[in-house]
This record gives C-alpha cells, sequence and structure tokens, in this order.
C-alpha cells in the first residue's frame, strides 16, 4: 500500500497547526510525523522525541573571493544581479549561490563554499517515527531544507511500512508551504475566526487548489468570533472545502501549548470528543481505516 | 534620512501586524511622518486593519530564460552552470522551470550560441496608497506587496518594497513569520528591529530563532511581548537573561482578541494604548541615536549628522 501524506497548514500564523498535528499524531495508531515548519520547528516541543540519527545538509552556495588572487578587474561585480558584491567582497545574505561570478572571474579568485544549510533529525516518539530539522543559522533557503525533511520521511515511511506521513506546514504560502505540500494527498487547512484569518484562508486555500490537492477545512477557536466563523464557512461552501471540525476556544488547550504538553494528554470529555472527531473525519476523507490505539 | 523599524517574530500569530499597525498610527496621532510597508507578501493583513485607498500598483518581475531551439544545438552549458535546476536536457530541448530560476541571467549569458533570452514573468505586484485612521487627522502612507498565488519566490518583492523608504518618515516594516530569506531581507538594513512573541513554550523557542536572525544581521533589537501573562513561560527572565529589553507588554485579554478578529485597532479603541506605543517608540529612538553617537565617537564618519534629529 501507498504512502499518503497528510499536510496540515494555516495561512496565517498561529491559528493551531502544530497543536493539532499532535493531537492527530497522538490518536493515530502509527504514523510518520515530519515537522516542515523548519524556520519555527515547535513539533518536537510537543512530542518530544528522542534522536535516533541526525545529519547535515547543504542546501545552498556562497561565494567568496580570495584576495590573493582577485586582480580588482571588476567582471564579477559587473555580472551579479543580487548587488551582492562590492568592495571586491561578498555580501554574504544578499549571495543567491548562482555562481556566475566564479565563472566570468578572468584570475579564478572566486570559489563557491558549501555552508552547512541545516540539521536533519530522525527520532522516536511514543507515536511512530519523526523527522525534522534545524535551519543553519543564516540559512535562507528553508524551502530546500524541507524538501530535505520531506525526501527523508518518504524514504523512511516506505522503509518502514507507514501508511500515513503527518506533515506540519509552515504559515504563508510561498516557498516553504510549496515544498510542503507538492505531492502530498490532502491538506488539512487550520482557520481561526478573524477578519485577517479569513483572508489569511482564502489565499492559503486558493494556493493548494492551485496544485490541485484537495483540502479540508477546521475552524479552531470557533467561538471568538461568530460572524466571521459563518464568513468562514460560506467561503468554504462556495468553494466546495469541507470544514470537518469546529473547536472552540478550550483553556486547557491554551494551557497545554504554553506548557508545551501533548493535547489528548490534558483534554478530558467534550473537548477530547471533539479531537476524536477531528481525527475520525479527516482519516475518514483520506480513505484511512482509523484504528485509534486507546479506543 | 528614513528611519526604518522592523517587527518580526519567529513564530506566526504572535502580533507583528497588531504592533506595526498600532505603531504606525500611534506615530500618526502624534502627527510624525508615518510609512507602513507591509512586508508579509505571502499573507499581508495590515491592509485589513487600516483600509488604505491604494493608488498605485506596481508588478514585480523577474526574467526567466527562454531557448530558442533553432539556435541551441544541446549543447547543455546552461544545464550545467544553473546553480537551481531550473533548466534541463529532455529529450532534443531544453526545458525551463520558472519556479525554480532566480534570475541570475548566468544562462543567457553563458550561452555560446546565443540562444537564450530573458523574458519577464510577472511574480507579484507592490500597491502604494494612504490611509485615515478612525479620526481623520492621521495619515499613514501604505505599502504592500502580494506575492501571485503558486508562486514560492517572494523575496524580490520584498526588495522592491524596500525601494519605497520614505526620507524623513518612519518607515515601519512588518515582516513574516519565520527567519527564511524574506524576512532576513525585511530585517537587513533595518535601523532596529522588534521582536513579538507571546508567552507560550513554542514564542519562546521562536524567539531564539529570531534573536539569532537579527544578531547575525547586526541589527539593534528589543521585545514586545504579546498575549501577556505575568510570568508567563518564563519569557521575561529569559529576556533577562539574555540581555534583551522588553519594551512592552500587552496584556491577554478576550476583548483584545475580540478587536483584533474584528480588524480593529487597540489604539483607536482604547485610548491609553496610544502612549504606549508612542513610549515604545521614544525609547527605540533613543537607542538607535545612541547607537548612532557611538558609532560617530569611535569611527570616523559612520554616523550620519544630518541624521539628527531623527525625527522633529
Amino acid at each position: 500500500m501507498s504512502v499518503k501524506q497528510l499536510v496540515v497548514l494555516s495561512g496565517k500564523g498561529g491559528t493551531g497547526k502544530t497543536t493539532l498535528t499532535a493531537a492527530l499524531a497522538e490518536q493515530v495508531e502509527r504514523t510518520l510525523v515530519a515537522d516542515c515548519d523548519v524556520e519555527a520547528p515547535n513539533l518536537y516541543l510537543l512530542l518530544r522525541p528522542r534522536t535516533i540519527r541526525s545529519y547535515v545538509v547543504n542546501v545552498s552556495r556562497k561565494a567568496s573571493i580570495d584576495p590573493e588572487i582577485c586582480t580588482y578587474c571588476g567582471e564579477c561585480q559587473k555580472v551579479c544581479r543580487f548587488g551582492a558584491i562590492s568592495g571586491f567582497q561578498v555580501e554574504r545574505h544578499a549571495c543567491e549561490g548562482c555562481g556566475l561570478c566564479e565563472r566570468v572571474c578572468p584570475a579564478g579568485a572566486v570559489s563557491m563554499e558549501e555552508p552547512a544549510g541545516g540539521e536533519i533529525f530522525v527520532g522516536e516518539t511514543p507515536y511512530g517515527k519523526m523527522v525534522w530539522a534545524r535551519l543553519a543559522l543564516g540559512e535562507e533557503a528553508s524551502g530546500k531544507v524541507v524538501s530535505q525533511v520531506r525526501m527523508e520521511a518518504q524514504a523512511l515511511a516506505v522503509e518502514e511500512g507507514y501508511d500515513l506521513i503527518l506533515v506540519d506546514g509552515s504559515p504563508g504560502i510561498g516557498c516553504p508551504v510549496i515544498a510542503s505540500v507538492s505531492g502530498a494527498d490532502m491538506v488539512l487547512v487550520v482557520a481561526e475566526p478573524t477578519l485577517s484569518g479569513r483572508h489569511d484562508l482564502a489565499r492559503v486555500l486558493d494556493t493548494v487548489s492551485f496544485f490541485q490537492i484537495p483540502s479540508l477545512v477546521c475552524i479552531n477557536k470557533c467561538d471568538l468570533n461568530e460572524e466571521e466563523a459563518k464568513r468562514i464557512r460560506a467561503e468554504c461552501f462556495c468553494r466546495g472545502v469541507e470544514v470537518v471540525a469546529e473547536i472552540p476556544y478550550i483553556e486547557e488547550l491554551a494551557e497545554a501549548a504554553r506548557l508545551c504538553v501533548t493535547p489528548m494528554d490534558v483534554l478530558e470529555g467534550g473537548a477530547a470528543d471533539l479531537l476524536r472527531r477531528l481525527y475520525d473525519e479527516v482519516m475518514g476523507r483520506m480513505g484511512i481505516q482509523s484504528s485509534r490505539p486507546m479506543a | 534620512m528614513a528611519l526604518v523599524i522592523a517587527v518580526v517574530s519567529g513564530k506566526g500569530g504572535t502580533g507583528k501586524t497588531l504592533v506595526a499597525v498600532n505603531l504606525a498610527l500611534a506615530l500618526a496621532g502624534e502627527g510624525l511622518q508615518v510609512r507602513l510597508i507591509d512586508c508579509d507578501v505571502e499573507e499581508p493583513n495590515d491592509h485589513l486593519f487600516l483600509r488604505p485607498e491604494i493608488r498605485y500598483t506596481e508588478q514585480v518581475e523577474l526574467a526567466v530564460p527562454r531557448v530558442d531551439p533553432e539556435k541551441c544545438d544541446l549543447c547543455r552549458t546552461c544545464v550545467d552552470f544553473c546553480a537551481f535546476n531550473a533548466l534541463a536536457l529532455a529529450g532534443n530541448r531544453i526545458m525551463v522551470f520558472d519556479e525554480l530560476c532566480h534570475s541570475c541571467g548566468g544562462c543567457s549569458l553563458l550561452c555560446p550560441n546565443d540562444a537564450v533570452r530573458e523574458e519577464s514573468v510577472t511574480i507579484g505586484s507592490v500597491e502604494c496608497g494612504s490611509a485615515r485612521g478612525k479620526s481623520g487627522s492621521e495619515v499613514i502612507r501604505f505599502c504592500q506587496g502580494v506575492l501571485k498565488i503558486g508562486e514560492p519566490r517572494a523575496t524580490p518583492i520584498v526588495q522592491r518594497l524596500k525601494e519605497r523608504f520614505e526620507e524623513g518618515a518612519v518607515n515601519i516594516l512588518d515582516g513574516g513569520p519565520g527567519t527564511g530569506c524574506s524576512v532576513m531581507e525585511t530585517v537587513r538594513g533595518a535601523d532596529y528591529c522588534l521582536l513579538v512573541t507571546e508567552p507560550t513554550q513554542f514564542g519562546l523557542h521562536d524567539l531564539g530563532m529570531a534573536l539569532q536572525m537579527v544578531q547575525e544581521l547586526g541589527v539593534p533589537h528589543g521585545v514586545i511581548i504579546n498575549k501577556y501573562i505575568p510570568g508567563g513561560c518564563g519569557v521575561e527572565t529569559w529576556c533577562v537573561s539574555n540581555g534583551l529589553q522588553v519594551h512592552l507588554r500587552i496584556p491577554y485579554r478576550r476583548e483584545y482578541s475580540l478587536l483584533y478578529s474584528r480588524g480593529l485597532n487597540l489604539v483607536e479603541e482604547i485610548p491609553e494604548w496610544r502612549g504606549r506605543f508612542i513610549h515604545v517608540f521614544r525609547r527605540v529612538e533613543e537607542e538607535v541615536e545612541e547607537l548612532l553617537n557611538r558609532g560617530r565617537s569611535t569611527k570616523d564618519g559612520v554616523g550620519n549628522p544630518d541624521r539628527h534629529p531623527i525625527v522633529k
């Protein structure tokens, strides 16, 4: 059986992606979890994986000029479109690593360095294996690190016979998000009923449908603003996107986020039922038989 | 001279937009010249809180290669050169993957057969205009970048936005979440960076990442704690032990969340917040001036004498 991939997104940050991803991970019998929010990786704080192995990845190159060899002809500066070379020195953060300066330098004074882009971690949680990353200081090419996390997760899932990869995505709709969703089977968008939350939801749903991936919506903190919640429901209805769950503001959930404990551990009664329903609905839409270990 | 203050957070949803918009409104209310630039081009939200009148829109374009099959002899020079794998040899033609191209121009420059020319593709837009506060007297000059749907390259739009800095004004840049390239581009070269956090373990963790970023870029910085709960998650202790100034604490109140959810602004609905945001600005201004003075006394010509006073 092929591995299915569910990506949790939000558009707007802070709507509850990571908390709900953890709640899903806790309920599934065995899942591989991948944290693709490499710029602000938080899921490992909740799931507390034990690291099994880690390795450094190089994702970008930076030009460097050897002043001993440089003849100060200025050719490199002339061709660089990123304004990364001035005074015969490279401004590291502006350099995108295209290598054109190296290519045109008549003296061979420019070399391309490959700094560590980040570290990929594989660990063990009570719910299955987990893959996450730490971006190296100053590394900007986060989309490429996201792709590395997904490649590791996919290889691991095939090798160890997982049928589900649960991906915690990043906010926004740009490079890291696109790297997180490409080739996924389903996207779950966590929306919050605020004016900006609704606006951002529309942009992320546009993006997901641009890549022709089916999506589901969960409205989190749905009782914060009933008017906005209504508008979100209408927006989803018009797009033919199903709202699979609505979760009110739950103080215990906020407290769990503050203290970094997994949600299903602290929730009881009706609140826990809501998260169970979310799980059942999402797995049902993905055609995955929900086999809950604790049920 | 322009004063540039960037607002970033690491973690999303901590209140960057809230801080940027309310700071802009508070300063405009004082009669200062303010330009608010929304650099969160993936999800720009400042406009929802200010409802600006957009008077000018410009497309942001990138040059991507187009290969003339008549001239191309499949020598692979372009394919081998491209560091981003935006060109590939497929059968008897060169394929171009626009969204991977960084527009360095190498392929067209290096092609021995002059077969590669460049074509502009639109990746988003920059929109400018102005907004008035609720009272109608304060005026905010406004700019935002909007990334096209499905487009991964956000940074060139931030670069274009940075051309809009206004002399003699306080330029407030609302950055995106995270610490990736477009956020680094937002912060790079700013005079000051406000780091917005919340008292959760996530907020604290990501504040640490944002702090590393601003330190790496050498931008002076201070912290604003939103959804503040006294003692919450040890954020304040953490700030003290890392030598960070906490400029403002915005308490965790349902009333504030509700205002925000409706697109209403703290400084306009609860007037005492006006003074608090102005106070933050005065502290930032002092810090920036002090650093400039220090630069001037240690190194000749570092500080710009025309710079004072930053804001009249």
